[in-house]
């Protein structure tokens, strides 16, 4: 099952980055946002690993080179733009995948036709940021657009083809760049023009090679769980 | 509220005031109240609001750690209940007159306070169980005769908080439970946190009746329905079968039943600790305020960012 | 006034329509920088246990409030704060110690 680690690690990954926001929010509103977009994913990432095997061996058993997510998902939080671009081209990604596995009638599909729901608010959620920090002040402009120009290269590797994801991966690419296009335009912000992926091994998230943020990640994500070999909780 | 008052003096939206009161009505925003009610409820509601927000702290610091996937998921959910709370909270004391700014101000230069459990640190994922059960089940005792209160909108944002928060106390007990009938490292991870748990709940309650310097006030004004003693006697009655169906020792050598009293005995508590955190000394006192001083400045571009988007975007601006 | 300016939002009444057939009953309030997120973040506070089908958002400074029993000197200092707002939460049945 390829395709449930990929998707599910991607989920668990994002929610776990997502839960290290509790109690540093910009406003108390936005604790309750974060945190519920959060558990969307987690709830997706639970059903998706289920259907690889045991979620908690899965999730807290594995080594890092057996992670299946992209890089993108795992990339720290950094500032709230950083966070909010991480969103954009994440949630807009899976939005797109997720209607089209919706519409097939792979293992997936009912997955997906619920699942589309909470990502679409996510979509939604990060484009009214998007166009606030774009289109708000000198400094949030700024910052947004350091945020997406970093993130801009961990891009390309959410359309490399996932082995069991019946998707047409580039005309899902193309519809991408559209709807992150028109959001940017909107927000007075442009597509980055940098590399949309990095220079060696192309799509290696997907095959277990990651960053070096996701360790440590790991290391804290695992370590009460691997400490009690074992232990139920 | 019957009474008429349009063209009295303050005497007699005084009597209006003090005749709901004795008729057990609520006091709702715009009704004349004395100024040291409203100061009285502002200080409490701020003072529990703040707590709310602090108190994401201890536990937030277990979820990226959390040992499975429900676990997370279950902590996160009630991390996000505490922000929500806060919400709930912070809009009650609104509608007093005082800006949810003006009060995180307060909070952040020390001005007002926040409940003093919130300044230990959670040291093993025990913890998370301990404060569920025993930080939460104090909460919960005395906030359930709070959505009795006089003052309309905090007794309703208490039924709701009441109602939301009954899933907290659960999930800690059960975690306690899970970890006391699991392998016997995990035992002793739940009764270590019980130990270190049950006497900082306990002081959750307040000074003793005859040292606590807004009880009587209060209680007059039904913004309180019950004594300091009174509330902790209840939670100290309320724990004891509870601890002894999970498998763990609360920490009291003197806790026994009482025939007589029809209620346990339980020793001293240790004001002087209580004192000391109070006044800024306990463990993580410093290290609470700064991160939530250091979230409202780092945030404070983003919040800018979306008031000059709302102004440029010419949205109603209240 | 800290409700306005430097980067402090304006404070919003929320109403949740439970389920179909019922009016939208105030749900409580919330802060947010405009019309769009007030509702974004009602609907992450105050339906996030599947509370409601349908939300509205009204700046708090735009409720006129009737109080035939009041008289407005007695509010001073507070009367000129757009705080202060009736009723607040619904209370749900099945709280016990009510």
């Amino acid at each position: 099952m390829t395709a449930a680690l990929a998707l599910g690690d991607d989920a668990l990954v994002l929610s776990h980055r997502l839960g290290e926001w509790a109690g540093h929010a910009p406003v108390l509103e936005e604790e309750v946002a974060l945190a519920n977009i959060a558990l969307d994913l987690l709830g997706q990432a639970r059903v998706l690993l289920s259907l690889a095997g045991d979620e908690d061996e899965l999730a807290y058993l594995r080594e890092e080179r057996a992670f299946r997510n992209v890089q993108l998902v795992e990339q720290p939080n950094g500032d709230f733009a950083h966070t909010i671009a991480r969103q954009l081209y994440f949630s807009t990604y899976q939005e797109l995948l997720y209607e089209e596995l919706a519409r097939g009638d792979g293992p997936f599909a009912p997955l997906a036709a619920k699942a589309v729901k909470e990502v679409a608010y996510h979509r939604d959620h990060a484009e009214q940021w998007t166009l606030r920090l774009g289109d708000g002040t000198e400094e949030s402009h700024q910052r947004m657009r350091r945020a997406l120009d970093a993130l801009w290269r961990f891009t390309g590797e959410l359309f490399e083809p996932v082995e069991g994801c019946e998707v047409e991966w580039s005309a899902l690419h193309g519809a991408w760049l559209s709807r992150v296009t028109a959001v940017l335009t909107r927000a007075t912000l442009s597509l980055p023009e940098g590399p949309w992926r990095g220079a060696w091994a192309a799509g290696a998230g997907r095959q277990g090679i990651h960053t070096e943020p996701f360790g440590p990640m790991l290391a804290q994500m695992q370590h009460l769980h691997r400490s009690h070999p074992g232990a139920a909780w | 509220m019957t009474t008429t008052a349009a063209d009295a003096g303050a005497g007699a939206y005084e009597a209006v005031f003090d005749a709901a009161l004795a008729a057990d009505e609520r006091i709702e925003p715009r009704d004349w109240m004395p100024d040291d009610y409203r100061a009285s409820l502002v200080r409490q509601i701020a003072q529990h609001a703040h707590s709310e927000i602090i108190g994401m702290q201890p536990e937030a610091n277990w979820i990226s750690r959390a040992p499975s996937l429900r676990r997370k998921a279950i902590l996160m959910a009630k991390v996000q209940d505490e922000a929500g709370h806060g919400l709930y909270l912070y809009s009650a004391a609104e509608t007093l007159g005082t800006s949810r700014d003006e009060l995180l101000d307060k909070l952040h230069s020390g001005r007002q306070k926040y409940s003093s459990i919130f300044n230990y640190p959670t040291l093993t994922w025990a913890d998370v169980g301990a404060i569920g059960w025993l930080v939460d089940g104090a909460a919960i005792t005395n906030q359930v005769p709070l959505c009795r209160c006089s003052y309309g909108p905090y007794a309703r944002a208490m039924v709701r908080i009441c109602k939301e928060e009954s899933f907290h106390q659960r999930q800690g007990y059960e975690l306690l439970l899970a970890l006391s009938r699991g392998t016997e490292a995990q035992h002793a991870m739940a009764q270590d946190a019980v130990d270190r748990w049950w006497w900082p709940s306990l002081m959750m309650f307040g000074p003793p009746d005859d040292a606590s310097a807004h009880s009587a006030q209060s209680m007059a004004w039904k913004i309180k329905r019950h004594s300091n003693d009174e509330l902790r006697q209840r939670f100290v009655d309320i724990c004891v079968p509870q601890a002894e169906s999970l498998g763990l020792t609360l920490p009291d050598p003197d806790l026994k039943w009482n025939e007589e009293r029809g209620h346990h005995d339980f020793g001293p508590i240790d004001w002087d600790e209580f004192g000391e955190v109070l006044r800024g000394n306990g463990p993580c006192n410093t290290q609470r305020i700064s991160q939530r001083r250091r979230a409202h400045e780092e945030g404070a571009w983003v919040r800018e960012a979306a008031a000059a988007y709302a102004a440029k975007h010419g949205e109603a601006r209240a | 006034m800290s409700g306005e300016g430097n980067g402090a939002w304006p404070l919003w009444e929320v109403f949740v329509r439970g389920r179909r057939g019922l009016a939208h009953t105030h749900a409580g309030s919330l802060h947010a920088p405009d019309a769009e997120m007030a509702l974004r973040n009602a609907r992450d506070l105050y339906t996030r246990r599947s509370e409601g089908v349908s939300l509205w958002v009204v700046p708090s400074a735009s409720i006129t409030a009737s109080s035939p029993d009041e008289k407005d000197p007695f509010f001073e200092p507070a009367a000129d704060k757009p705080y202060r707002h009736p009723t607040f939460y619904e209370i749900p049945e099945g709280v016990r110690h009510l």
